[in-house]
This record gives C-alpha cells, sequence and structure tokens, in this order.
C-alpha cells in the first residue's frame, strides 16, 4: 500500500497533479493522494476521475486524504 | 479529449469569464484605458507611479480595481473557509521571477489577462503575444515535467498572511484621504480611470469569483497540455469572447495591428515579452491575476510575487525598460527581456531535479 501513497502537501498546482499522474502509470487500483489545500483537491480528484477512477475525500487535520479506486 | 466529469466547476469557471470579460468592458466604457478593464501588470505599475516607486508621469495612479481584488478574494476564501495562511516555497526565487515578469509584460504591454482583452478588442498584435505566451508556457512545462519545483510550503501565523492585504487597503485608504502624498496623472494612461467606486465594485466581483473557480490564464494552455484538461482554457475563451460583445455593444472593437489602445505592434518584441511572461508565470504556478488572488487568501508567496511585480514595474520606467506606446521598447528594454529568458532558464534548471527511481 505504501508504494501507491502520493504525499503532496505544501505543494501547489499543478505539481500535486503531476505526482498523481506519474503515480498511477503503474496502473494500480488503487491510490491514496494527500494535500492540503482545496485547488489541489479539486484538480487531483478531477484529473484521476477522467483517468477512470473513483475518488472519495476525507479531511483529517486540515489536510485531505483522497482514495482513488479504479 | 477529457470527460465533463466536473460540470459544476465547469459551469463556474464559465459564469466567471462571462462577468470578467463583460465588466472589463464596462470599465473601458467608464474611463479606463482602452482593452484595458483590467491588466494586474498596469495597475501594479499605475500603483507603484502613484506611491512614487517610479516617476513615469503618464502611469501613476492608486487602481481601486487591485483593492478590489484583494478584498473580493480575501472574502470569498474566509467564507468558504479557505483563507489558510502559508509560505517558504523559495520566496526569493518568486520575487526574481515576479520580477522579470513584470519586465516581460510591461514590453509587450499587458499581463496575460488584458493580452486576452486586447484581443476580445480587436488588437490583433495580442494574438502575436498568444503565441509567445504558449512558447513560454510550453518552455515552463518542459522543466515542470523534468521534476521542476519551487519546493513546499508551511503553514504560518494568521498575522503573516494579513500583513500584505491590510497594508494594501491602508495604503488605499490613505491614498483617498491624504491623496496630496501620492501622485495621479494628469495626462495619459494614468489619467483614464473609471470611476472609484466602479472600479472598487469591479474588483470586489472579480475578486471573489475568481478566488472560487481559481481562474488563471496560464493554467488555461498548460492544464491542456499536462492533463488534457479544458477546464481553465474554457474561461479563458469565455472571457475573449464576452469581453468581444462587450466591446461591440459599447463601439469599442476595433480590428488591426495599427494604432490600438496602450500598445505597439513590433512583432519580436510583442512575442518575447509574452515568452518571458509565460514561462515565469508557469514557474511561479500561475498568472498575476492568481498571484494577486492567491496574495489574498495567505499565500505568502504569492504576495512576495507580487511585491516583485511592484519592484519590477518601478524598475522598468526607472531603468526605461518598459515599451512605449507605438514606438515599442527602447534598446534596454530588449536587453532587459532577453536577461529575463536567460535568469528563468537559469532558475528553472537549478530548480529541477531528476525524480530518484
Amino acid at each position: 500500500m505504501e508504494k501507491n501513497t502520493v504525499d503532496a502537501r505544501g505543494l501547489s498546482c499543478p505539481q500535486p497533479v503531476l505526482m498523481t499522474k506519474k503515480a498511477m502509470e503503474s496502473g494500480d487500483k488503487a491510490y491514496e493522494i494527500i494535500v492540503d489545500n482545496g485547488t489541489a483537491k479539486e484538480n487531483v480528484t478531477r484529473f484521476a476521475q477522467n483517468a477512470g477512477y473513483k475518488v472519495s475525500v476525507t479531511e483529517i487535520d486540515g489536510d485531505f486524504h483522497l482514495t482513488a479506486v479504479k | 479529449m477529457c470527460f465533463m466529469k466536473d460540470k459544476k466547476a465547469m459551469v463556474g469557471i464559465i459564469v466567471t469569464g462571462a462577468v470578467v470579460g463583460l465588466i472589463s468592458a464596462v470599465l473601458v466604457h467608464f474611463g479606463n484605458p482602452g482593452n484595458m478593464g483590467f491588466c494586474i501588470a498596469c495597475f501594479l505599475r499605475d500603483i507603484a507611479g502613484a506611491t512614487k516607486l517610479h516617476s513615469a508621469g503618464v502611469v501613476q495612479y492608486f487602481r481601486p480595481e487591485i483593492i478590489g481584488l484583494i478584498i473580493g478574494a480575501l472574502a470569498m476564501a474566509i467564507f468558504s473557509k479557505e483563507f489558510s495562511p502559508k509560505g517558504g516555497s523559495s520566496p526569493v526565487t518568486r520575487f526574481v521571477l515576479g520580477f522579470f515578469v513584470m519586465v516581460g509584460a510591461l514590453v509587450f504591454l499587458g499581463c496575460p489577462l488584458r493580452m486576452v482583452l486586447r484581443i476580445g478588442g480587436g488588437d490583433l498584435n495580442g494574438i502575436v503575444g498568444l503565441v509567445g505566451f504558449a512558447c513560454g508556457i510550453l518552455a515552463g512545462i518542459f522543466f515542470l515535467n523534468k521534476g521542476f519545483s519551487l519546493k513546499r510550503t508551511y503553514s504560518l501565523p494568521k498575522t503573516e498572511a494579513l500583513a500584505f492585504p491590510i497594508s494594501m487597503v491602508a495604503l488605499f485608504l490613505l491614498s483617498l484621504l491624504v491623496p496630496a502624498l501620492f501622485v495621479f496623472s494628469a495626462e495619459g494612461p494614468g489619467s483614464m480611470r473609471a470611476p472609484v467606486a466602479l472600479a472598487l465594485a469591479a474588483g470586489l466581483i472579480v475578486g471573489a469569483m475568481a478566488q472560487k473557480s481559481r481562474l488563471c490564464m496560464v493554467a488555461g494552455i498548460r492544464d491542456v497540455v499536462l492533463f488534457k484538461d479544458w477546464k481553465m482554457l474554457v474561461g479563458f475563451v469565455t472571457i475573449i469572447a464576452a469581453v468581444l460583445i462587450g466591446n461591440l455593444a459599447f463601439g469599442q472593437f476595433k480590428l488591426g495591428f495599427a494604432e490600438q489602445p496602450i500598445a505597439h505592434a513590433l512583432f519580436l518584441w510583442n512575442f518575447l515579452g509574452m515568452v518571458v511572461v509565460g514561462f515565469g508565470s508557469v514557474l511561479l504556478g500561475g498568472c498575476p491575476l492568481r498571484q494577486i488572488i492567491l496574495s489574498a487568501e495567505g499565500n505568502t508567496d504569492s504576495v512576495v510575487t507580487v511585491l516583485g511585480y511592484l519592484a519590477g514595474a518601478a524598475f522598468c520606467h526607472n531603468f526605461g525598460l518598459a515599451a512605449a506606446a507605438v514606438n515599442g521598447p527602447s534598446i534596454n528594454g530588449k536587453i532587459a527581456v532577453i536577461v529575463g529568458l536567460v535568469v528563468m532558464a537559469a532558475i528553472a534548471a537549478a530548480n529541477t531535479k531528476k525524480a530518484a527511481r
């Protein structure tokens, strides 16, 4: 599970989306992406959905944990 | 092609683009210079002039639009619980990038938002700028794909994030209460102004909507190339369409290269000026409008970027770098654009690390 976690906290777009894109090149079924701002949350969500993933978001201590599942 | 799954975001960006375009045409109708309903570069340059950071007599005015944008974005960010004090992502590098983005913008004569407004006003030099802008963005994307990063931000106290918006509002109030401390142009673009209340209200509306929709001129082309994400480009095109309609309605549309308001028709320098703006803005993560909005919602790196713009604007006029309408940039301005390109390439290369695999 560890290798499918993308920690993009502190980074602003487009970097979180680029990191997600890179990680998803491994073609796995599930990823967790952690971001800390609303713009990154929206952009990563949109990117993952367009790549065919279902995305759910949980907010923990001000960070957004996105779970993308195919 | 992209699947429009995020309909709400798409509607939001279209409405924002339409409002920005129409308000821009209205501001010009009520007194702003031609195709300059909004121009972050020009307005910051005017503010730098009003506060005597430079003394170019024709571009000195404390533009209320900027203050409106800041208050509107701050209010919307607090309302949507997105006000988030943070910073520390290579601030000094951002200052330098902001400085040269301003140099490029003042050689072209407009930030990316004004470039779009110029296109919608029939100024074909705007299209030349757009080609340069796109090339600059592609240069930035090249480095992004190689791992360019200005590193992460960290949380900061609220006072740190409020210092800039409060200072700007205080300075603006001072300009209203004790105008003798400031200089306001008696002629030239700085003397062409929509009424203060209208300009302020326009800024408030656009600031709030741009915060909510993340409107950014550089993200349009960038996100299509990087992710086939069309959201921002739709906003970009909507602004052109809306301002075009507004300009036609007010009789402000004029097609051609020559004799356009606050513009010159030197292809190479319109092109290169916007290459610098596009390149620098991708490295910064957003266009000047977006940096203003972020500076209001707690991003102190964007505050430093805006301070870089202000310093850049002051130097542009103190050192004769800014282009003159009709005649275009001086030799100093041309050299500064080339220096800007070199500095940006050096910054991009120095901050690009191959991902460890």
